[in-house]
């Protein structure tokens, strides 16, 4: 908290006088909190509101915290030690009200999904399941495929184009780039999925649907993504090893090749890493190109394929006459979902942990 | 960054084949990006034109002109985006501020990441939950709301009973660009020199009065671009606002009510699967107009960070 001086001496302290002494905002905070709690209790025991609500309680104790402590601060300490005080509740204030959505994400997907996280959901694919039962299988393996593809054509016009900028790139074309790859970060996905269908529709006809196309609009997404990380990766490498390696009578590419990149590594792994983590979960220009089916495609180059994103939201959407089995269904491929995207994370941040030191050398 | 040493008399060495390829390579890849962006706006713009010429009939809901189909759609879209970017945006200079300035240092860096864990939710997940979680447990605020407020036209009733309104996708909306918001506006907020901020505090200015000498005008310009950025995700937003909205093709600035103009890609999501011929067309042509739309909010947000950029740099 604010109060920063500490009380020493039995003499009145300068820096201490007219302050409110340093435990007071924090047990402050602890009373509103429990005056909240028990209104929001006595209100529901009497029957004025519905249901005990504890979101509701943190926010009146909150509420009161901060008209409370900036009234106290008025008075004890003056007004702008009072706006300060307002600031700082209203700061944290932000910063808890940011995690409860989290918070109730995170706990509704685990407790909802956990009901149908088993082997069964893991071995199966929707063919032929009416109600109970079936799994996603389909969905993950159709997700992997497509992801895998958008990769392989991402990463390396990302990363060549990253090369490009930092290694070769003077004028025009150079700045033309720069600037497209800024407007292509802004690509909403769904415009990126509309533009996969109107390049396949083109050549395979209308209501054209297949994984790779899902792929090709993934990897329009993917690729700024990959320039961006890459770039900032490869400008980190110091000029003297690229000069020491030419001072060998290295060529260029070889330098390149066997010193930049090397030595950028792990930061671009990682970036890729981040840029399959974030395509990965998509579902819109899936749901456009790839369209979804409950039945197991191997062959990314025709027919529908289901996604896991797809998967969830078909299992919400088209539920059949056993609503609750669908949405279990859903519930459980959403948690799959967040653990893939989270690992994938995980994997980056490990990576760099790793590695750094030897990349900064 | 210069890998090459330019100096004037620089001697030209005889091209090798690898270097050729190598840089051959290098420019191909940077030429796909050019190319396929070009492809991206020829594509959409070919598969719109028959949109644009056709008899309104065909159209979905058949309006009287193309253009009446596509209003309350771009209304919406701009109408949830606003909303959203109004609550997300206070929140994320307050929390940006939080773990800049106010958290202690040692939990700034795993504070960033809780920020960021919200990010890497899916969208079809927040859609999920805001249609299972958010939805119902705010029908009484919305209930409460119609009836007390109702005379201001944002709050008209009825109050929808299921809670899938505008407000409650613009809620999901602002939660989803919050990560994005508060990121950017953490790193402007860190950049600030500490010259100043000792400088402030060396006046006797109080936290909050050395934030508002040193930080915000140091970083004006990167709160409004990082809103821009933001805002430009939830403009092209899909699917969350699919699964919570409850769609109707009206321009109304009601956000309580049952009756809510939908978005361009929420349209586009629940309709393309079951379309064909020129509805397809239609919603590519719709899906056209948001590219341009959201085209023009980043290129704003670009345009003030460079301008912010060269502003420092000529300082």
């Amino acid at each position: 908290m604010t109060t920063t001086a500490q009380r020493t001496s039995a003499l009145p302290n300068a820096y201490t006088s007219g302050r409110l002494p340093r435990w007071f905002a924090p047990t402050l905070f602890g009373a509103t909190l429990v005056v909240g709690l028990g209104v929001i209790a006595l209100l529901a025991s009497s029957g004025a509101l519905p249901e005990f609500s504890i979101v509701l309680a943190v926010l009146v104790g909150v509420v009161l915290y901060a008209v409370l402590i900036t009234v106290i601060a008025n008075a004890a300490e003056g007004r702008r030690a009072a706006t300060d005080r307002l600031v700082t509740s209203l700061v944290i204030t932000a910063f808890v009200v940011a995690l409860l959505p989290l918070i109730s994400l995170l706990w509704t997907v685990t407790s909802n999904g956990l009901a149908r996280f088993d082997i069964t959901f893991f071995t199966h694919s929707m063919r032929s399941v009416i109600g109970e039962g079936g799994g996603a299988l389909h969905a993950i393996v159709g997700t992997l495929i497509i992801t895998a593809l958008a990769t392989v054509i991402a990463v390396p016009v990302g990363l060549l184009t990253a090369i490009y900028l930092v290694e070769y790139g003077r004028g025009r074309l150079a700045r033309a780039i720069t600037f497209f790859v800024d407007v292509m970060t802004g690509i909403p996905s769904i415009v990126a999925g509309l533009f996969a269908y109107a390049l396949f529709a083109l050549i395979f006809g209308e209501g054209v649907r297949m994984g790779f196309a899902g792929s090709v609009a993934l990897a329009v997404l993917m690729v700024p993504v990959v320039v961006r990380s890459s770039e900032e990766m490869l400008k980190l490498v110091p000029d003297e090893l690229r000069e020491a390696s030419y001072a060998l009578g290295v060529p260029k590419w070889r330098t390149i090749a066997r010193v930049v990149l090397p030595t950028a590594g792990a930061g671009i792994v990682t970036g890729i890493t981040l840029a399959i983590a974030r395509v990965i979960g998509e579902t819109a220009p899936l749901l456009i190109v790839a369209g979804f089916t409950s039945s197991m495609n191997y062959n990314p180059f025709s027919e529908r394929m289901q996604s896991l994103p797809v998967f969830v939201y078909t299992q919400y959407a088209n539920p059949g006459s056993q609503v609750d089995f669908y949405l279990e269904r859903a519930w459980a491929g959403a948690l799959t979902l967040i653990l893939l995207v989270m690992a994938l994370n995980l994997i980056a941040r490990l990576i760099t942990r790793i590695f750094a030191p030897r990349a900064r050398r | 960054m210069s890998a090459r040493s330019s100096s004037p008399a620089s001697v030209s060495a005889r091209d090798r084949l690898g270097d050729v390829v190598f840089r051959r390579l290098a420019i191909i890849a940077g030429v796909v990006i050019l190319v396929a962006l070009a492809a991206v706006a020829i594509f959409l713009i070919a598969q719109s034109i028959p949109a644009f010429l056709a008899d309104p009939a065909d159209l979905r809901g058949e309006p009287e002109s193309f253009w009446h189909y596509v209003a309350p759609l771009a209304f919406g879209t701009v109408w949830a985006a606003a909303l959203a970017l109004l609550m997300a945006i206070p929140l994320s200079i307050g929390i940006a501020l939080f773990i800049s300035h106010y958290a202690p240092r040692r939990l700034a860096q795993p504070l960033g990441y809780i920020v960021d864990l919200l990010a890497a939710v899916p969208s079809v997940v927040y859609g999920l939950w805001g249609i299972t979680v958010l939805a119902p447990s705010a029908v009484p605020l919305y209930i409460w709301l119609t009836e007390n407020l109702g005379s201001i036209p944002l709050f008209a009733p009825p109050a929808s009973g299921t809670g899938r309104t505008v407000l409650t996708v613009a809620i999901v909306l602002a939660v989803m660009v919050l990560p994005i918001i508060t990121a950017l506006c953490r790193e402007v907020f860190v950049q600030t020199p500490v010259l100043h901020e000792e400088a402030a505090y060396a006046l006797g200015a109080t936290r909050w009065e050395m934030i508002r000498m040193t930080v915000f005008p140091y970083a004006r310009s990167g709160i409004v671009s990082a809103s821009m950025l933001g805002l430009g995700r939830a403009l092209g937003e899909t699917m969350a606002v699919a699964m919570v909205l409850s769609p109707s093709a009206i321009i109304s600035l009601a956000i309580l009510t049952p009756e809510n103009p939908s978005t361009i890609a929420a349209n586009i999501a629940l309709n393309f699967p079951e379309s064909a011929g020129l509805q397809v067309n239609a919603l590519i042509a719709t899906g056209l107009i948001l590219f341009v739309i959201t085209l023009v909010v980043n290129s704003i947000a670009r345009a003030i960070v460079s301008r912010h950029e060269r502003a420092l740099e000529s300082r």
